[in-house]
């Protein structure tokens, strides 16, 4: 028993979980709006997933095209999602990313520039123009290190290598959160009226993942359990192109602009494939012949975007699709090929961070030779449903941002997209739980010792048991099954048996049992941890499951049509009972003068 | 084709510990942490060990690799000879929490003392101009990831404690630079360099570059710049005296 | 270890060494860094394994050797001037003694004549100060002379450590305006080269000639290099758009100052080479081999 009178506590307006981009914004915005902030990460400060964004942050600045404008970005948005996002956060974002973008330059963004002086902007799938604001390949290290610095500037307080697993609330509010150091294993209690959820996703529960060991879905479960609902869950985007090679490697992300910048794809039979998938939808404005598309990179007015510039799952299903008919790669993956396409020293200056992962962990020389590569889980579109205008959810003083947010992509991402959204929708979330939390600052609910020591003991139960299961080979076992029956292409059969085998995973996770003592055990984390990716894909399983049409980054193999019905529907998942249900809602109607957007040429 | 690697490892907390022997299979193409990985997946499931990325972005899985500081998710195993025992230890130069990791907070307390930048106003239309050659300089800078292999084999603290203090090290001084250099910057941080973050400590031996895994040309781009500018205001009579008689800042 | 569960450990844990006994540091000179108490408690200095004391051990030899030859040659007082083909060592350039001889002595001759007074009094002293506060220099005797340190995370030979804060290293400062000085003095290197293409006998090409023309050329790819120039040609603007000149000189100096450290051993070889070789057609142990 822990004696919930040991245990450090402190008292904040606003507690921000998480320290990427999203996080670090929305910490920032409550601090200038005038709140007591502080800021808990699983990792060290600056080490958060948004470093490994590389491509751009999408703003429709039109520094390079001055047609671009926020309705183009809106639309593409759309679009890219398949109109399954919600039009209001697709409108906010379109609108304020570039404000997002200039904002950081106040705070030493050094973003790669036009020659007159302004942002350069960069051609990413799925954008109609060139509107990614980046550096090299390395944006979100930038973006990251810029909102980093701000923070520890403004003097925001940072607890680093802190675990949350407990949200605490008291008649339907937050009142704040319970977690660990884990450094020590010391315990931590954090009294808030707000907490925005900026945890990022939940990759880690798949075998081949770009994402790193904290994507473990923390927020997601967080949420589901003080009982606000996920939203587009059964959505995982599988960037088409990671590392195939080699096995340590496996899934590592081989970034978006290779494409853009000229990189094709080919079959082991040196074809460009890519001309074969080219959707109805995408028809119009895809080249359907080489010379067209190659023509593209120097004149985009007269010329339409190369086929390998569609959006992620459409390229991702295709590379999948070849690996299957036997055309693939020695590895198992495709060929990307920019070094008979562009000089070595173009390559170099343009992608200098991918040049430098193939030297040094494949031995490839991306300037010489192709890149072998292949989809890998990369991102969720679905998160906790909020309001599009505050970030709040359905719990009162729970907020969300980020790529634990869901709504905002619909049924897929575009590349660009996610640093934007993690600006736009960390700053108002800040804003709004500031604002909750400094206008009723009335009489705090405060934590009760019960609640306290019941969370204490659900953390050490992994100690108490003796000789039970290794959460190392849970997790294996969980991201086998995920990659294995709920991957790219799904069927019924074998997302009801991804259900029943969660479930045998859930009972042997109840037994699951850590050696050695709280310091620093990584081990004992992780069965922390797996509770939440448990959580997490059994939402994933469900929803998709239901959703009974293929559509962006959900694939049926049974149902592979989009069907029209479902193109008004989302899926919300909720926990009833320790189980998790879904819902189907109604897709909020888009007011007109954006629905025109679609309907013009 | 998998192989059996001999490994000694660290483990212990600031109270002693030991170099412990391992037999970790391993395959080829992987790099030190898979094998650390593996062994805390079959052998040692408490094995303490910080890591983010496992692609050399965000620079946590710092070590020490057969002596030398080193990111264990980029250093690939075909590096060491056939049969060669890899040790890995902890960073030496920060106090220990547990086996492989290290409390880095010396390097979090000093980035806490940079100053932020004071940028020029925005032009009429809301945005800055700036040059590509103009922000070259310091993008090599913000390269950074992070990784403080460049704090850690710093001789001057990690051979002198008490230099802590006076110290800021390789990685804040790529700060100091970026400020210097940054086209929008309006203030002076060479009292700032010399004073708190002390550059006169650096006797530019250069190590900080030899171990940077981004390649940063740390002494030659930042750290030799900033003492330059650190002559221009304190050393250098001739820049003083010009200054003084033409009344022009140093650095337009 | 401690013990398994969840009880440990203690909150209130000591840090430090106190009551434990294997974080007991060893003493002696060497205590402290990386045996400080509250770091890693491993036994050895260093676990590099590789040969890391090697390029400490050839740049003290080199070093070394070309001092004791240098000293040699500048005490030497004779040998320095080719009276045929007009070549001058540098060496002894400009030769402002009043020994000198007075064909050699294109600057006058004022300095006096002593044993102990080198013949270019106002330019050696210059340059050995030029080179020892060179930025290249400094890290290559304080790793190899002075341990500080030996080789990367190898620690250092010495207790306390205060850098370049205090005298007499803080005067590394001044290298900027050694660079000043020593680029004259290479001004003067460059006009002997070219007097010696003039002989007794007129216009005139030998092997001497390439040599002093090899010589001159490492002089000024080491003193255009120097982190100083580099600095002062360029970079200390803050806006290189607003001096594109000034931009393009940085970039070339910026170009040759990535081989500052080759350049350095270059010239410290040619300078020893064109100085023998003088020295040995002066002499009379071989004649100068000549083409025109």
């Amino acid at each position: 028993m822990t004696d919930p009178s040991t245990i450090e506590r402190h008292s904040y307006d606003v507690l921000v979980v998480g320290a990427g981009g999203a996080g670090l914004r929305a910490a920032i915005a409550a601090h200038d709006a005038g709140a007591k902030v502080a800021i808990i990460c699983k990792s060290l400060l600056g080490k958060a997933h948004t470093v490994m964004a590389e491509g751009g942050a999408a703003a429709a600045m039109g520094n390079v095209y001055s047609e671009d404008n926020w309705r183009v970005h809106f639309r593409d948005t759309m679009r890219g999602g398949k109109m399954l996002n919600h039009w209001r956060m697709a409108q906010l974002h379109a609108q304020e990313a570039p404000d997002r973008i200039h904002e950081l330059e106040d705070w030493g963004a050094l973003f790669d520039r036009t020659p007159d002086g302004l942002i350069s902007q960069r051609d990413f799938g799925g954008h109609r123009y060139a509107r990614l604001a980046h550096v090299g390949d390395r944006t979100g290290l930038e973006l990251i290190r810029t909102l980093q610095q701000r923070a520890v500037a403004l003097g925001i307080d940072v607890y680093m290598e802190c675990t949350v697993t407990k949200l605490f609330q008291e008649g339907g509010r937050i009142t704040g959160a319970f977690g660990y150091w884990r450094e020590s294993g010391r315990f931590i209690v954090f009294e808030a009226p707000t907490v925005v959820l900026a945890t990022g996703g939940i990759g880690k529960s798949y075998k081949v993942t770009s994402n790193s060991w904290e994507y473990t879905g923390d927020g997601h479960a967080l949420a589901l359990e003080a009982g606000a609902s996920l939203v587009n869950m059964e959505f995982v985007q599988f960037h088409p192109t990671g590392m195939v090679w080699p096995p340590s490697v496996k899934g590592i992300l081989v970034t978006e602009s290779v494409r853009g910048d000229g990189g094709v794809l080919r079959n082991s039979e040196g074809r460009r494939f890519m001309f074969d998938y080219i959707p109805e939808f995408f028809k119009s404005e895809t080249a359907d012949n080489e010379a067209e598309a190659d023509r593209w990179y120097d004149d985009k007015t007269n010329n339409r975007r190369p086929p390998e510039l569609l959006p992620r799952d459409e390229v991702a299903r295709a590379i999948n699709a070849e690996v299957k008919a036997g055309r693939g790669s020695p590895h198992g993956g495709v060929f990307l090929d920019i070094a008979s396409r562009r000089s070595a020293e173009y390559i170099q200056r343009r992608l200098p961070s991918m040049y430098h992962q193939f030297k040094e962990l494949a031995d490839v020389d991306i300037t010489a030779e192709p890149m072998e590569v292949g989809p890998t889980c990369h991102y969720v579109m679905g998160g906790v449903a909020v309001d599009p205008d505050t970030e709040e959810s359905t719990v009162t003083g729970l907020y969300a941002a980020g790529e634990v947010a869901g709504g905002m992509h619909g049924a897929n991402r575009l590349g660009g997209n996610s640093l934007s959204d993690l600006l736009v929708f960390g700053r108002r979330a800040g804003i709004a739980a500031a604002a909750a939390a400094t206008a009723a600052p009335s009489e705090r609910v405060s934590i009760s010792d019960d609640d306290v020591t019941a969370a204490a003991d659900a953390a050490l139960a992994p100690f108490e048991r003796q000789g039970g299961e290794n959460p190392y080979s849970v997790q294996q076992d969980l991201q086998d099954i995920m990659h294995r029956l709920v991957g790219i292409i799904r069927r019924a059969d074998e997302m009801q048996q991804a259900l029943s085998e969660l479930e045998q995973l859930k009972e042997r996770s109840a037994q699951l049992s850590v050696e050695g003592h709280r310091q620093y055990n990584p081990g004992w984390h992780l069965a922390l941890d797996l509770h939440n990716m448990l959580r997490v894909s059994e939402c994933i399983a469900k929803a998709a499951l239901e959703r009974t049409e293929s559509r962006g980054g959900h694939t049926r193999d049974d149902y592979p049509a989009t069907e029209d019905d479902w193109g008004t529907v989302n899926l919300h998942c909720v926990l009833d009972d320790d189980a998790v249900s879904v819902r189907r809602e109604t897709l909020p109607e888009m007011p007109d003068e954006l629905r025109e957007l679609f309907e013009e040429k | 084709m998998g192989y059996d690697l001999n490994m000694k490892v660290w483990r212990g907390d600031e109270s002693g510990g030991e170099l412990t022997d391992y037999v970790v299979p391993v395959e080829e193409g992987e790099v030190v942490l898979d094998a650390l990985h593996r062994l805390q997946a079959t052998q040692a499931g408490d094995l303490a060990v910080r890591w983010n990325c496992k692609a050399g972005k965000c620079g946590s899985c710092s070590a020490e690799i057969n002596g030398k500081p080193r990111l264990t998710c980029m250093t690939r195993l075909s590096v060491f000879e056939p049969g060669e025992t890899v040790t890995v230890t902890p960073l030496r130069t920060f106090p220990v929490i547990r086996d492989l990791v290290t409390d880095v907070s010396y390097n979090y307390e000093k980035a806490k003392k940079v100053p932020p930048l004071s940028p020029e106003p925005r032009q009429a239309d809301g945005t800055y101009r700036m040059q590509q050659e103009d922000v070259e300089r310091g993008q090599e800078f913000r390269k950074c990831i992070e990784c403080f292999l460049c704090q850690s084999v710093c001789h001057v603290i990690r051979d002198h404690e008490d230099n802590k203090e006076a110290f800021s090290g390789p990685r804040l001084f790529l700060r100091y630079a970026e400020l210097e250099m940054h086209p929008l910057e309006t203030k002076d941080h060479r009292e700032a360099a010399k004073a708190e973050a002390g550059v006169g400590l650096c006797n530019i031996t250069k190590c900080c570059t030899e171990v940077c895994p981004e390649s940063i040309k740390i002494t030659d781009n930042a750290i030799i710049p900033v003492k330059e500018r650190v002559v221009d205001r304190s050393y250098d009579p001739l820049v003083w005296l010009g200054s003084k008689i033409f009344r022009r800042s140093a650095d337009d | 270890m401690t013990t398994p569960g969840p009880e440990q450990p203690d909150p209130e844990r000591q840090s430090g060494g106190t009551g434990t006994a294997t974080a007991a540091a060893p003493s002696g000179p060497l205590a402290g860094g990386v045996h400080e108490p509250t770091r890693a408690d491993i036994g050895e200095k260093t676990l590099r394994k590789d040969r890391y004391w090697v390029t400490p051990a050839i740049t003290v030899i080199v070093l070394v050797a070309w001092l004791t030859y240098g000293v040699v040659r500048v005490f030497m007082q004779d040998y320095y001037y080719v009276d045929e083909h007009h070549y001058l060592t540098p060496f002894y350039s400009p030769c402002t003694s009043t020994g000198c001889v007075e064909e050699a002595a294109h600057f006058g001759r004022f300095t006096p004549n002593h044993a102990l007074i080198p013949f270019a009094v106002l330019s050696l002293p210059l340059l050995l100060v030029f080179r020892l506060t060179c930025y290249y220099y400094r890290k290559a005797y304080y790793r190899s002379f002075w341990l500080s340190p030996p080789a990367c995370a190898v620690p250092d030979g010495h207790k306390r450590y205060t850098g370049e804060t205090r005298f007499p290293l803080i005067l590394q400062n001044l290298h900027r305006y050694t660079f000043y000085l020593a680029a004259a003095i290479v001004l003067i290197n460059t006009w002997d080269m070219i007097l010696a293409f003039g002989g007794d006998e007129g216009f005139g090409i030998g092997l001497g000639n390439l040599i002093l023309i090899f010589n001159v050329v490492m002089l000024w790819l080491y003193t255009l290099s120097c982190h100083s120039c580099r600095h002062v040609t360029g970079g200390r603007l803050r806006h290189f758009s607003r001096h594109p000149l000034r931009y393009r000189w940085w970039t070339f100096v910026s170009k040759l100052n990535t081989r500052h450290m080759l350049y350095a051993w270059m010239s410290l070889g040619t300078l020893a080479l064109v100085d023998f070789y003088i020295m040995g057609v002066a002499a009379g142990w071989f004649d100068d081999l000549r083409f025109l």
